[in-house]
């Protein structure tokens, strides 16, 4: 291994110099908000606030997990279906009752917990590639969601709703619930034993282990945080719609979405570099060219084109910059 | 992923020639070929006429275009990349050719050059890219099929417009009439063969060979002298042209809709996958992609026969796949 890969890897997450991801969010906002402001409306209005953080919410608290399961060199694709199925769980097990509320949400911690369990499993044990096990995983739920419902399902009681629908001034309750994960996941990388030996196993799985990360159980670990992430955002996805989806998180695309939101923030594919700040801000970034091309009221497909591009462009910038900083840290050994 | 890591050194038996065509080694065809063989057999026992010659080339007519685009998929991911824009790239091409034909026969021809031309385009473009902006081509093709999906509704405005022309579904939906035995002879079949055999036949060249190489180790690779950026390009020309060729198919069978490539990408790798090729890279051959395509589509054709719901059949996949590459693995290490 090169001096400066070890280098690199030696540091901590979320110091890393791919994260360009907070410039960008600046010149999303300013150039977004001249040409909203342009066409007459206004970007920082409080209801197009609300919005924006509200759309960043779902999405974040499924980033954040993701995050952690790039870093650690896999990646999960049955998210959006945990997604689909926990709002179901959710609102049948509440129905309507408000006494049910706090049992339906330990249910539905526990279900994803399980998924992540043998997701992770499935990698560690069985050896099957991150991407075929969690495809599935994703399509053994797909199945029983479709051959058990036709459409929404159960009820959210109006206290359970707060969730989705109430605000603290401008920041919505689901912005402050994905604030809250981000930050759990966050202090978790940065000052745990588990979160550091994360980071090592995403490096470099073999040398992990070599080194004593028991790399098995840090890889299930990770598997059932991303898919505790994913529950969560189907409690609050179940809150908003005052029902259980079965097409919720399939339709909404989280699967890839959350992919490249935490791709967009910096951290690497392949895993043992990056953070969930860098998440939080390609979070934000989606949701505010979301923002920006809803005020303009231009296509929502044209939007779709924009948002490819813009991820791919990104990360093109963040792999010229990574090897740029190698090339000057080569020359400077030389 | 580097998930893929975690199994120790491949054993060089199924060697650098990678075909791997005999034994139980990684990349080798001899279980991909035994599940079809059961497969066939129950299929066999529940529709007795299967085996009649009409019956057996309509069955490999439908699924011709699956393993075309197997086989496509199979050499970007030979080279340890992924191509997720083939589905959207399915139903762009079918949008296209009923837009431009709009029922006009004159018109049949130059769009399928047309076809060919802008399957080669996205290949070209996913591949430039990927290798000289060294971005992750699952974040290339990822933002591809965001573009695509999002250029085709924008240019349609919501809902396909014009019809195809008769010529342009012959290649779907006819053959050549009155052959001795078979019957008739669809042309799906022939195209099909040809693909088939092109596809070994490349995998054998010097093409074959690098790309192998440099799916197993990309610096060993590049250090020996192959220019593995342009091995790699032509990877994705290939997938883009055959996904192409795949459209055309498929707009014979099918009607003109947004849904005809939707899900296909998944569809794809996971063929791929079965018939014993190693995401990540540098194992498996291009027959036993094509093999796993037949195979997904015999269980697709044993599930409808035996009445199980399309809603569970994603079910029933999601298993078949994950025990296929489970026990896969598991005798890898043994």
């Amino acid at each position: 291994m090169s001096t400066e890969t070890l280098r690199a890897r030696l540091r901590l997450p979320g110091l890393d110099a791919t994260n360009g991801v907070w410039p960008a969010l600046a010149v999303a906002l300013i150039v977004g908000g001249t040409l909203v402001a342009l066409d007459g409306g206004s970007l920082f209005s409080e209801s197009s606030t609300i919005s924006l953080l509200q759309r960043a919410a779902g999405l974040g608290i499924v980033a954040v997990g993701q995050t952690i399961a790039i870093l650690a060199g896999s990646l999960d694709l049955s998210v959006a279906y945990v997604i689909s199925l926990t709002s179901l769980v959710a609102a049948e097990t509440m129905a309507g009752s408000d006494g049910m509320v706090l049992p339906a949400i330990l249910l539905v911690l526990v279900v994803s917990a399980v998924i992540g369990l043998v997701n992770g499993l499935l990698i560690t044990k069985l050896r099957i590639n991150a991407f075929i096990a969690t495809l599935g995983v994703g399509l053994l739920i797909k199945g029983y969601l479709e051959q058990g419902y036709a459409g929404p399902a159960g009820s959210v009681p109006v206290s359970f709703q707060h969730l989705g629908y109430d605000r603290l001034g401008p920041v919505p309750l689901s912005f402050l619930l994905f604030a809250a994960v981000a930050a759990a996941v966050w202090f978790t990388l940065r000052s745990t034993r588990y979160g550091h030996h994360l980071i090592a196993t995403g490096g470099d799985l073999d040398v992990a282990r070599l080194s004593g990360v028991r790399t098995d159980r840090v890889l299930i670990r990770t598997h059932v945080i991303c898919s505790l992430c994913a529950g969560i955002a189907g409690l609050y996805l179940a809150s908003r719609l005052g029902a259980g989806a079965p097409r919720v998180g399939a339709e909404g695309g989280y699967d890839l979405e959350s992919i490249a939101a935490v791709v967009l923030g910096g951290t690497v594919l392949a895993g043992g570099r990056g953070g969930v700040t860098g998440t939080v801000g390609g979070v934000l970034l989606l949701a505010v060219i979301d923002g920006v091309f809803n005020q303009l009221e231009v296509d929502s497909f044209f939007k779709q084109m924009v948002r490819g591009v813009v991820i791919v462009a990104a990360v093109a910038v963040y792999a010229l910059r990574l090897r740029r900083t190698s090339d000057r840290r080569k020359a400077a050994v030389a | 992923m580097s998930t893929e890591l975690a199994t120790p050194a491949p054993a060089v038996a199924s060697g650098l020639g990678g075909g791997g065509r005999s034994g139980w080694g990684v990349g080798s065809i001899r279980p991909v070929l035994i599940i079809l063989a059961l497969l066939l057999i129950a299929v066999g026992i529940r529709q007795p006429d299967f085996y009649d010659p009409p019956v057996l080339l309509a069955f490999l007519k439908r699924a011709a275009p699956l393993i075309i685009l197997a086989a496509g998929q199979y050499f970007v991911i030979v080279a340890g990349d992924f191509d997720l824009s083939v589905g959207s790239l399915v139903t762009a091409e079918v949008v296209i050719a009923a837009r431009l034909i709009d029922g006009d026969p004159a018109a049949t021809w130059p769009v399928i050059a047309l076809l060919l031309g802008f399957g080669l385009l996205i290949g070209l473009v996913n591949g430039l890219v990927t290798t000289l902006l060294q971005v992750p081509s699952f974040i290339t093709t990822l933002g591809m099929y965001l573009v695509l999906v999002g250029a085709v509704y924008t240019w349609t405005g919501g809902s396909p417009r014009g019809a195809l022309s008769e010529e342009f579904r012959m290649f779907g939906r006819r053959g050549i009439d009155g052959v001795p035995v078979l019957g008739q002879l669809p042309y799906a079949v022939l195209v099909l063969s040809g693909v088939a055999v092109l596809a070994v036949l490349a995998m054998r060249s010097d093409f074959g060979k690098v790309l192998l190489a440099v799916g197993d180790n990309p610096r060993a690779a590049r250090v020996t002298g192959a220019r593995t950026a342009r091995v790699r390009t032509i990877a994705f020309l290939a997938s883009g042209l055959l996904a192409a060729v795949a459209a055309i198919l498929l707009g014979g069978f099918g009607g003109v809709s947004f849904q005809v490539g939707q899900g296909l990408e998944f569809t794809a790798i996971t063929a791929v996958v079965l018939g014993g090729v190693v995401l990540g890279g540098g194992r498996g051959s291009v027959a036993g992609a094509m093999l796993g395509a037949l195979t997904l589509q015999t269980l697709l054709t044993l599930l409808n026969l035996l009445g199980v719901s399309g809603a569970l059949s994603s079910a029933v996949q999601g298993l078949i796949i994950l025990a296929a590459v489970a026990v896969g693995t598991l005798r890898r290490r043994t």
